[in-house]
């Protein structure tokens, strides 16, 4: 991120002999972004280290764990892909993740494309409109009538349709193709394109950096999707994972509040098996993620300029 | 003159709409679902808001409920959740601009002074990471570890505080609440910062050192200088929604004992709306809350365009 400056600066930084209270200050400097690295990835390392601990010993223990308790076990593992929820709302997911991605990134090439076509008359005015869906929205209660009203409650694709295109998705692409040069449209328009080839043969390969951030917020967007389901799901059979994890980390532990102690008719596996579901739906992403990481620093900052 | 007046109306019928769409019927083909998506589910429930003025019952449809005018509003505004939602909904965005909005600024400025690039990538992997780990998990985490046994509540227990279930008291929640949002975002939050930060002209840096300025004063008169437009840019923006929290992650994290410092006005709107049934009550205060959102967005825009060339529109 900070290559460029750093490349030059830092020679002529380095040049100067540091004084001790420089010295000082970056031991201190270092010792205290450790520290918030360390904050930040620490409950990610304890429910994987807690995955990993016996059942029981889990059960009693209290406090941080810096290793997996008693011998390293996947018996969490196992309980969890027996159990038929967390398989069924896996499933779930992944047709959601990829039907969601399919139809949000073609939306979004369509939309971006024909706002950006100076022969588009409706340009301007489809623009505006679309802006103007940023700042206002109806809120959640009229939403919930209009996809209750067209038939989509209780269906699968109510956790997709009503959100199929993301508006700052739509910008990035825009803000995208605005930069690509109205000559390479021109000598195609030339060759007798039209429309559909201008958009596949010209923009498509040309924007692959912008499609390869809008592809990865669309997926991660609805792996980690869970109030359209809330809102508009009552068939636990279309649940999606998310909305098992909420049943198993927050509405079970709920409970709890009133008593003040854990409930001890619960099967004692429970905990166990709530850090092993947290790991199998959280690694998916987390995996993916060191590789595609430049794809999602650019999109933060294409979404920063101006849309 | 008579020839440009005799050729207008030709131009105006090449331009018309019809013929328009006749030439580019493809382009007007890849519009229409994009149209039509924004016209189902942003426009039609625009237009939905009217239940707010109306005393909506489902079976009889938006247009044969009553008209009650704004009753709603001033049931609302003469209730006792009233001044509850407001206080909870200022005091946690106040708190979050005060305890959450510095760090990446902090974050950046002194990863930035680390000299080892490879530390400088690792710290930067690693802590953007929890941006793409989803809300159901974070606050499950959040509930876990302030559990009476949990992580957290050890800690604070060693600090000398009472052993308890911490998110079932209302005088943390918000702390809780926030402290998550830091731990989330503060990282991600940061890559604008850090694009601020290469932006700015090496140049003034070895000038600085020739001048003999030290690390420190360099930071506080090039660095901090240099990304100050950033800055104030994303603070008018983050004043402009002082007036929203995000809903889902409420509804995850409270509970009836913390309502009294964790209910806001997204929530409620949730929990009275979806849960209650009181569509149309539930309407006007969701209303309620985007006309201020929206006037402290333009408020925010107008002042941001002011100080800066920064600006949304």
């Amino acid at each position: 991120m900070t290559g460029i400056r750093r490349q030059v600066a830092k020679p002529a930084r380095n040049k100067i002999r540091r004084s001790a209270g420089e010295k000082v200050f970056d031991v201190a400097n270092i010792t205290f972004i450790l520290l918030l690295v360390a904050i930040t990835i620490y409950p990610l390392l304890y429910t994987v280290f807690a995955s990993f601990s016996d059942a029981r010993a889990l059960l009693t223990h209290e406090g941080a764990l810096l290793y997996p308790l008693g011998p390293v076990t996947v018996q969490g593992y196992r309980m969890t892909f027996a159990n038929p929820n967390i398989l069924q709302g896996f499933s779930n997911t992944v047709a959601m993740v990829v039907s969601g991605t399919v139809l949000g990134v073609v939306m979004t090439m369509m939309g971006a494309y024909v706002v950006t076509r100076k022969q588009f008359k409706l340009r301007g005015i489809m623009m505006k409109g679309i802006l103007l869906t940023m700042f206002f929205s109806g809120g959640i209660i009229p939403t919930f009538f209009v996809v209750r009203g067209i038939g989509l409650y209780n269906s699968f694709w109510s956790m997709i349709v009503p959100s199929a295109l993301n508006t700052y998705n739509l910008i990035i692409l825009r803000t995208f193709f605005l930069n690509v040069p109205d000559s390479m449209e021109e000598s195609a328009r030339l060759d007798g394109a039209n429309d559909l080839q201008v958009l596949f043969k010209i923009f498509l390969p040309i924007s692959l950096p912008a499609l390869a951030v809008i592809t990865l917020y669309y997926a991660v967007d609805y792996w980690n999707s869970w109030y359209p389901a809330l809102l508009y799901i009552r068939d636990r059979k279309l649940y999606p994972l998310q909305m098992f994890l909420r049943e198993l980390l927050i509405l079970n532990e709920n409970v709890e509040s009133a008593s003040g102690k854990q409930m001890v008719s619960e099967a004692y596996t429970r905990e166990l098996v709530k850090y092993c579901t947290v790991v199998v739906s959280t690694v998916p992403i987390l995996v993916v993620y060191p590789f595609l990481q430049k794809y999602f620093v650019k999109g933060v900052m294409i979404g920063a300029i101006k849309g | 003159m008579t020839a440009a007046a005799n050729r207008k109306p030709v131009i105006r019928k090449r331009t018309g709409y019809i013929h328009n769409m006749i030439h580019n019927p493809v382009l007007y083909l890849m519009a229409l679902p994009v149209i039509l998506y924004y016209l189902i589910f942003h426009f039609l429930p625009m237009y939905g808001v009217l239940i707010a003025f109306k005393d909506y019952v489902p079976a009889r449809g938006m247009l044969g409920s009553d008209w009650v005018g704004l009753s709603h509003f001033t049931a609302f505004f003469n209730s006792s959740y009233f001044p509850r939602l407001l206080r909870n909904t200022l005091a946690i965005n106040l708190k979050e601009l005060i305890f959450s909005f510095p760090v990446p600024i902090l974050f950046a400025i002194l990863l930035n002074e680390v000299r080892s690039t490879r530390f400088r990538r690792l710290s930067q992997s690693i802590t953007y990471m929890p941006h793409f780990v989803s809300t159901v998990v974070i606050c499950g985490l959040m509930v876990d570890f302030t559990k009476s046994t949990g992580v957290l509540t050890n800690l604070f227990v060693a600090l000398g505080m009472p052993r308890v279930n911490m998110l079932s008291v209302p005088e943390y929640f918000q702390g809780i609440f926030i402290g998550g949002i830091v731990w989330q975002s503060f990282g991600w939050d940061s890559i604008i910062y850090f694009a601020a930060l290469t932006g700015i002209d090496t140049a003034l840096y070895d000038a600085a050192c020739v001048d003999g300025a030290g690390r420190f004063r360099q930071t506080l008169h090039i660095t901090l200088p240099g990304i100050a437009p950033t800055i104030v840019v994303l603070m008018l923006l983050r004043i402009g929604s002082m007036m929203s929290v995000s809903w889902d992650r409420i509804v995850l994290l409270y509970n009836p004992l913390t309502y009294e410092t964790a209910d806001v006005l997204s929530s409620y709107v949730y929990r009275i709306g979806l849960t209650k049934m009181q569509y149309s009550f539930a309407t006007a205060v969701s209303l309620f809350n985007s006309v201020i959102n929206i006037l402290l967005l333009i408020g925010a825009n107008s002042l941001s365009k002011r100080v800066s060339e920064n600006s949304l529109w």
